[in-house]
């Protein structure tokens, strides 16, 4: 690490980069804001919010050092909490990982933390404990993302000399997060759906989104922010980057234009909420896949994911599970395509590309182990939580409104505005 | 004296409100409603969901007039009103016991 020499334009990309991932936040926060009616939209907002504040604390303190300190035995499944705790020795101006600035890639890492857990919020709108959740992204951080992370993005002699096992041992392709990131996210929404039960009225009311310009404009700045997450995942300005940026849009427009298919085919419109559920869809998608796949692989890819993701939001119903905003049919079956279909497409690596079964099968294990891991451990966690501190909202708050009854505001003035506002 | 009350769509207040003027009423009050009779509601689809929404957007018109004109007054509106369209609405009126402008104090007829 002492030799290496800060290279101006790979922390240049990676400052910016670092401000694209965080405009991810409010552009999730706007996404799910949009889609959860009136009386929820703010609570649904605040838990993006609060989950970046709670998370990028921990993330100082102990989660740099549990994701990339040294393995702990050097069996791969969680650093050293201690190695940079309070992230010793790497907060000033002077430390280096690989070329850039140590404090631009704690930062630009820690956001990954910090969305990973704002996505799971999808699957519990109108219905939780804001301080419960808190107390929840606290918890499944600790527990479930950092050693998750750990496992797929601590490279052997990268920031230390022992890292995780899916990218070390097993060799697992996740580029940005498909397995650490997104599938980590849906199989923990799943969990979290499931521990909270269903809303007052689900399948009985209308649940209408009650701004879906909202959720275009969260989407579009979510896609922005992505080019952040994939192409600066390269840590660098070359032209892994560029590639990743490249693919970032084509599978993204393929997944928009799959999503709007089904929906003409399936309901006989093509529709603005499933135009940006395929944007993101597509993201999610490529996010492992970026680097390893060329243009056409990325609009397979995205093509795939678009299809499959807008076939999967009506398995909730069947299921019985009010997963509110489809985490689980947006973000873990997007995040197992662009994982799994890395072994069939990937340039070298792939089935149909040059490759055999081999890293198919490594894939796989990666995405199925994430995938296991998450779910029973955010089962336990939310169990706990629930049997303590209470995960949901009593019911009258609920009918009433989680805006107004829990954090004392309203999003908007719901009256006449031509005189200025209601004076009732 | 009667209130007549009408529900009707809502682009159809323009010409509601301009044959009232023409017909000589000289004030109203309006509001938006919502509400279904004989066209039912709609179905909207979110992300492959289907929603029944029973309630449709309508605008409610309060008119007091004298007794007299009640009728005429109900005539008008309902010509101006109609497309022949299911979901055109409805025109009523009920009596009013007394009337009072608030400015000057007059009562019945004279504070129409």
């Amino acid at each position: 690490m002492e030799e290496v020499v800060i290279n101006s334009g790979d922390t240049a990309w990676m400052l910016i980069s670092t401000g694209l991932v965080t405009l991810m936040i409010p552009g999730l926060a706007l996404f799910y804001g949009g889609m959860v009616r009136v009386k929820s939209v703010l609570n649904m907002m605040m838990m993006s919010f609060g989950a970046l504040a709670i998370v990028f604390v921990l993330w100082i303190i102990v989660g740099f050092s549990v994701v990339f300190g040294d393995s702990l035995g050097g069996n791969g499944i969680v650093g050293d909490p201690t190695q940079f705790l309070f992230l010793n020795g790497l907060d000033n101006a002077d430390a280096a990982i690989g070329t850039i600035p140590a404090a631009v890639f704690i930062a630009f890492q820690g956001i990954f933390a910090a969305i990973t857990v704002a996505l799971i919020s999808g699957s519990i709108a109108d219905r939780a404990k804001f301080g419960s959740w808190m107390v929840f992204a606290a918890i499944w951080a600790t527990l479930v993302y950092f050693p998750v992370a750990h496992w797929v993005f601590a490279f052997d002699d990268f920031v230390a000399k022992t890292g995780g096992w899916i990218a070390n041992d097993l060799g697992a392709l996740d580029f940005a997060g498909g397995t650490a990131v997104h599938i980590n996210a849906g199989a923990a929404g799943l969990a979290l759906a499931i521990i909270l039960g269903k809303r007052v009225g689900w399948r009985k009311e209308a649940m209408r989104p009650h701004s879906l310009p909202l959720v275009m404009l969260g989407a579009a700045l979510l896609w922005f922010g992505w080019f952040g997450f994939n192409a600066g995942s390269a840590v660098g300005s070359n032209g892994t980057a560029g590639l990743a940026l490249l693919n970032t849009i084509g599978a993204t427009v393929a997944a928009l234009l799959a999503w709007l298919l089904v929906e003409k085919i399936r309901d006989g419109h093509a529709t603005s909420l499933g135009a940006a559920s395929g944007v993101v869809a597509g993201l999610v998608a490529i996010t492992p896949a970026c680097a390893a796949v060329n243009a056409s692989g990325a609009l397979i890819i995205g093509a795939l994911a678009g299809a499959l993701c807008a076939l999967s939001v009506g398995l909730k119903f069947k299921l019985g599970i009010d997963d509110s905003l489809d985490v689980v049919a947006v973000h873990l079956v997007g995040g197992i395509v662009g994982t799994v279909m890395i072994g069939v497409v990937g340039v070298d690596v792939g089935l149909f590309n040059g490759g055999g079964t081999e890293q198919l099968i490594k894939q796989i294990i990666g995405a199925g182990a994430v995938l296991g891991y998450s779910f029973i451990a955010t089962l336990i966690i939310g169990y706990a939580i629930d049997k303590t501190i209470g995960l949901r909202v009593s019911k009258e708050v609920e009918v009433e409104g989680i805006d107004l009854k829990l954090h004392a505001e309203s999003a908007y003035e719901m009256y006449s505005s031509s005189r200025g506002g209601s004076s009732l | 004296m009667k209130l007549i009350t009408a529900i009707i769509k809502p682009f159809k207040l323009e010409d509601v409100k301009e044959a009232l003027t023409a017909f000589g009423i000289t004030g109203m009050t309006v509001s938006e409603a919502s509400g279904f009779g004989r066209q039912g509601g709609h179905t909207e689809v979110y992300r492959g969901a289907e929603y029944t929404v029973d309630l449709i957007p309508k605008i409610r018109l309060e008119v007091l007039v004298d007794s007299n004109d009640a009728e005429k007054v109900i005539d008008v509106i309902v010509k101006a009103a109609s497309t022949g369209a299911i979901g055109d609405g409805k025109v009523w009126s009920s009596p009013v016991d007394n009337i009072v402008r608030v400015r000057t104090g007059e009562r019945g007829t004279d504070a129409i």
